[in-house]
């Protein structure tokens, strides 16, 4: 077997260390969850729809409830970072950081798609709406990457500020506005049967977003690390 | 081991390290005192390559900061006065995670080593969060000498500690001293660092105001050097 390469050494580890926390604390996933829930129990309360118009605001219910949950879970990954210093020993470690970055990527990503696979399920019993389209699974996996790369990029930014819980969000959904409309564009097309040919702008539109902004996070999370 | 030249840290208008100057021999153990604010902690979170300088230069162990600032990190521990460890993770799982950050050959045979050098052993499974704050300083000393570094960089290590727990971390500090790394601690407990230390540096608005040597010391020793240090600084209104 191969020797992993200390890019990768660095990243399984910091995957592995969340994961690791996750299970102990339960933190963070539970609050993502338990809002989750909430935000779909007030949706389905507050807006009373008819079988049809439901078809069209489920896409749009699934992805603020998603983004909405995704800051919690972005604010917490990095405040565990913060407790104790953890983040500066972090930082110490002689790898390339972007190491650092990309493993707390991929754990966030991770706690992303266990929530959506939690509330998929969930809000289709409570919607009586099929969730379960290949199509619409690709676009939740696409859009949440694009989230997450953003997110724990913002997040690592305004975890060094003393208002980081009102900071993210600030920060965060004025640049997520693309994936968030690409995203609800690309999963109502899937619930509404569109052709495809229509659908894939915004599939590529996506796949585009997660690119160029992790090209971007590559560049500059050095940078914002350090003082 | 260590050579810094000229170095600036602004943080916008204000300036914290005025052209500072300092050197540190291999396995020599520097104590750098000052009052608040003197700029010592910004100093060491430089030598870290946690902050960058606005202007000098920073040569540890051979490297350059900050172009060179992943082969300095593998050459430095560092320990501050919080333990950079992780809470809801063991002893033994935040070692074998920064042993694996590090890239630790042997880990397990070093991390029982460790353990066994801070007096932890028997605490190992233990979350680090029921460690007390003397445990898990010690603990953190552990982490910072995990892989083996030429260089220790302490900052205010006896912070918020007992008598007892200060005395068992002196203990380890010895031991690590001991074996031939070359150590820079910042502190406040001027007895303290008479004890450990056998280079003494005062640090005061920005820049190096003297040094010496633990044999040098006048006969009241280390409290009276620091206050002469100080008071001349003032009385001359600046800093030559």
């Amino acid at each position: 077997m191969m020797p992993a390469t200390p890019f990768f050494r660095a990243m399984s580890a910091i995957l592995w260390k969340d994961l690791a926390t996750e299970l102990r604390s339960r933190e963070l996933l539970s609050g993502m969850l338990v809002f989750s829930l909430l935000v779909l129990l007030i949706f389905n309360f507050a807006l009373e729809l008819d079988a049809k118009a439901r078809a069209n605001v489920t896409a749009g219910v699934l992805w603020v409830t998603l983004s909405f949950a995704g800051t919690i879970g972005l604010n917490r990954s990095m405040a565990v970072e913060k407790d104790r210093g953890c983040l500066d020993g972090l930082l110490l470690a002689p790898v390339d950081r972007t190491a650092i970055y990309f493993g707390k990527t991929l754990a966030n990503l991770v706690f992303m798609l266990i929530v959506a696979a939690i509330i998929i399920p969930i809000y289709s019993i409570l919607y009586n709406q099929n969730l379960f389209i290949p199509g619409l699974l690709l676009v939740i996996l696409l859009g949440s990457i694009g989230y997450v790369v953003v997110g724990t990029l913002l997040a690592s930014m305004a975890v060094q500020a003393r208002t980081r819980d009102i900071l993210l969000p600030i920060l965060l959904f004025p640049v997520i506005i693309p994936v968030v409309v690409a995203a609800v564009k690309a999963s109502g097309g899937y619930l509404q049967s569109i052709p495809f040919d229509e659908i894939s702008p915004w599939l590529n539109l996506l796949g585009v977003y997660d690119v160029i902004f992790t090209s971007v996070a590559f560049m500059v999370f050095e940078y914002i690390v350090e003082e | 081991m260590i050579s810094v030249r000229n170095l600036v840290k602004r943080f916008g208008a204000r300036i914290v390290l005025r052209n500072l100057n300092f050197a540190v021999q291999s396995g020599e153990f520097v104590a750098l005192l000052g009052p608040n604010g003197a700029g010592k902690t910004t100093f060491l979170r430089i030598l870290a390559s946690l902050s960058r300088p606005n202007f000098g230069e920073i040569c540890i162990g051979g490297y350059f900061l900050p172009h060179q600032a992943a082969s300095v990190r593998r050459k430095l521990g560092v320990v501050s006065h919080q333990p950079l460890l992780y809470g809801d993770l063991t002893a033994e799982e935040n070692l074998n995670f920064f042993g694996r950050m590090y890239g630790v050959s042997n880990l397990s045979n070093r991390i029982h080593e460790v353990l066994g050098m801070v007096g932890l052993t028997a605490r190992r499974q233990d979350l680090i969060r029921t460690y007390s704050r003397g445990m898990q300083q010690r603990l953190a000393i552990g982490r910072s000498i995990l892989h083996d570094p030429d260089v220790l960089l302490l900052d205010e290590p006896h912070t918020g500690l007992d008598q007892d727990a200060c005395d068992m971390l002196d203990d380890v500090l010895r031991k690590v001293a001991e074996s031939g790394r070359t150590i820079v601690m910042t502190s406040h407990d001027l007895s303290r660092a008479a004890d450990l230390a056998k280079r003494f540096d005062i640090l005061s608005r920005g820049q190096i105001l003297a040094s010496i040597d633990s044999g040098n010391l006048p006969q009241d020793g280390l409290l009276r050097f620091y206050r002469q240090t100080l008071e001349n600084t003032n009385q001359s209104g600046s800093v030559k």
